[in-house]
């Protein structure tokens, strides 16, 4: 079944732009970025827009409809009112190259900025052995496809931009997670750097970054929050200030 | 300008275009809070009806003041004044410190109240009102480090909360055994108060999820799994417990004022 869709695409670049309204055909069981694709085919033929695997994998895709971050690829049409505008909008919290693509350069700057993983000295190569319950925990990390939605919408750079050279955002807060939870890892500093170089003290624990994840990872509870915990465990806990072990963490 | 009409980003004047009532889950949160510190406050200032026939109130539990009625006080210990100051000083106001502590610093009602009180975001993509954020790095915000102090603290709550309940199985004449809905309701919220702080996620982590490798420590490793099954239900026991806490004062002060007959079943 065919019907009229009400769609307000933002157009426009760094410098000036404005929302468009537009009625296209939009058939059953088709998601935004088809009816996207759609105009522009048949009436913005210079629109542009990012996207690749049209199946929710690239995150390419990204963008905001009706105000929340989103792939386009995994959003219904049909999940919309019959009369409903749908306000389609390049990510609010990056540069803007042209309509619905953003400057997205911020996040690999970032990912540069995380140290990779230090392997074992006295493990050969190929001589490493993991229990699977030690990868699953990391194994959810590893489903992030870097849409950058998590990043988009997190307030502390979304609403400041004077933050963005001090917080690396929660796609990379599940990074820096994941590698600290790694049985082999041997970097030693991984929560100290965390709180101190990537700004994990910053995050306040809203779950934005939870909520519009389309892999559906649990960020904030098995991510941000145990790091949080790691660095209370290095910096602030009374059962090691007690102990006096305070002094032996200094090296993680 | 900054935040979402920064130099660079695409041009909107709306601060959100967000269709849905996104403000009704903060207004609400902010409502039921609200209350309960308005109500929490009142009956910390109080200092009075918070004991009757071995119901004590989990606002006054434990009773460490010299003010206190003697029959709730655990062992005769009172190591705190009465007064301070020439000030009489409730007995609740001695001990809220730490559950309240402990509920500012969890990490599900920061969620809440950084989004109710504080719309730092209001809501996820509405842009929050304020144009400074360091978030809890610098004082006094980087004192929710110390949720790991108020949980030990809260942990200790709970043991003496459990006991409160396990009195109030008693007649009112001091005989064993007993049921009335008094006692339901104070053991309905220590257990509430034990969900709460074992779903918690300093619970979690301390159990067991700080270890880099749970293969070499499978007792932990279980309890990790547990916990963290308990913790998905965080804001669940959050709500819950807080209710709990919340009726049963309210009960014993009914009870305690007469207003109130505490119905025995046995």
């Amino acid at each position: 079944m065919t019907r009229k869709l009400n769609l307000r695409i933002w157009r426009g670049d760094a410098t000036d732009g404005a929302l468009q309204d537009v009625v296209v055909e939009a058939n059953e069981g088709e998601v935004v970025l088809d009816v996207i694709h759609r105009v522009q085919a048949t009436q913005m033929g210079d629109l542009a827009v990012r996207w690749n695997c049209k199946a929710g994998k690239c995150g390419s895709c990204s963008m905001e409809i009706n105000g929340k971050p989103r792939l386009a690829c995994m959003t219904q049409v049909a999940s919309y009112g019959d009369d409903e505008t749908i306000t389609v909008t390049p990510l609010r919290a990056f540069p803007v190259i042209k309509d619905l693509v953003t400057d997205v350069s911020f996040n690999y700057r970032k990912a540069m900025e995380i140290p990779a993983y230090e392997h074992p000295k006295d493990l050969a190569p190929g001589d490493a052995r993991m229990e699977q319950i030690d990868v699953e925990r990391s194994q959810e990390f590893r489903k992030c496809i870097e849409c950058f939605l998590c990043q988009d919408v997190c307030h502390v750079v979304r609403d400041h931009e004077e933050n963005k050279k001090s917080f690396a955002g929660p796609r990379f807060f599940i990074r820096i997670a994941e590698l600290d939870m790694h049985p082999l890892d041997m970097l030693k500093n991984r929560k100290r750097t965390a709180q101190e170089e990537h700004g994990i003290g910053m995050c306040n624990i809203t779950k934005c970054c939870t909520e519009v994840c389309p892999e559906h990872i649990k960020i904030t509870d098995n991510a941000i929050i145990p790091m949080k915990e790691r660095v209370v465990d290095i910096k602030y806990d009374p059962a090691r200030m007690f102990a006096g072990l305070l002094k032996r963490d200094k090296r993680n | 300008m900054s935040g979402v009409f920064s130099p660079g980003r695409a041009k909107i004047k709306e601060r959100t275009l967000r269709t849905d009532k996104w403000w009704i889950e903060p207004a609400i949160t902010f409502g039921v809070l609200f209350s309960f510190i308005i109500y929490a406050t009142f009956r910390a200032f109080e200092g009075a009806n918070y004991y009757k026939d071995h119901l004590i109130s989990p606002f006054y539990s434990p009773c460490l003041s010299e003010a206190c009625v003697p029959e709730a006080v655990i062992m005769g210990f009172t190591p705190v004044s009465a007064e301070i100051f020439n000030f009489a000083l409730s007995p609740a106001l001695i001990i809220l410190i730490f559950p309240l502590g402990f509920r500012m610093t969890c990490y599900y009602y920061r969620k809440a109240y950084y989004r109710s009180f504080w719309l730092s975001p209001p809501a996820c993509a509405v842009a929050e009102p304020h144009t400074k954020y360091t978030g809890e790095t610098r004082a006094p915000l980087i004192l929710q480090n110390a949720h790991r102090w108020f949980f030990y603290a809260g942990l200790v709550f709970n043991v003496i909360l459990t006991y409160d309940a396990v009195i109030s199985f008693k007649s009112v004449e001091g005989e064993w055994g007993h049921v009335s809905v008094g006692s339901i309701v104070l053991t309905l919220s220590a257990t509430m108060l034990w969900f709460y702080s074992l779903s918690c996620h300093t619970c979690r982590h301390t159990i067991g999820g700080r270890l880099k490798n749970f293969s070499k420590h499978p007792v932990r490793y279980k309890l990790w799994t547990r916990v963290s099954i308990l913790n998905h239900y965080h804001q669940q026991f959050a709500w819950y417990s807080l209710g709990a806490v919340a009726f049963a004062d309210i009960y014993v002060r009914q009870v305690a004022t007469g207003a109130w007959t505490n119905f025995y079943f046995f």
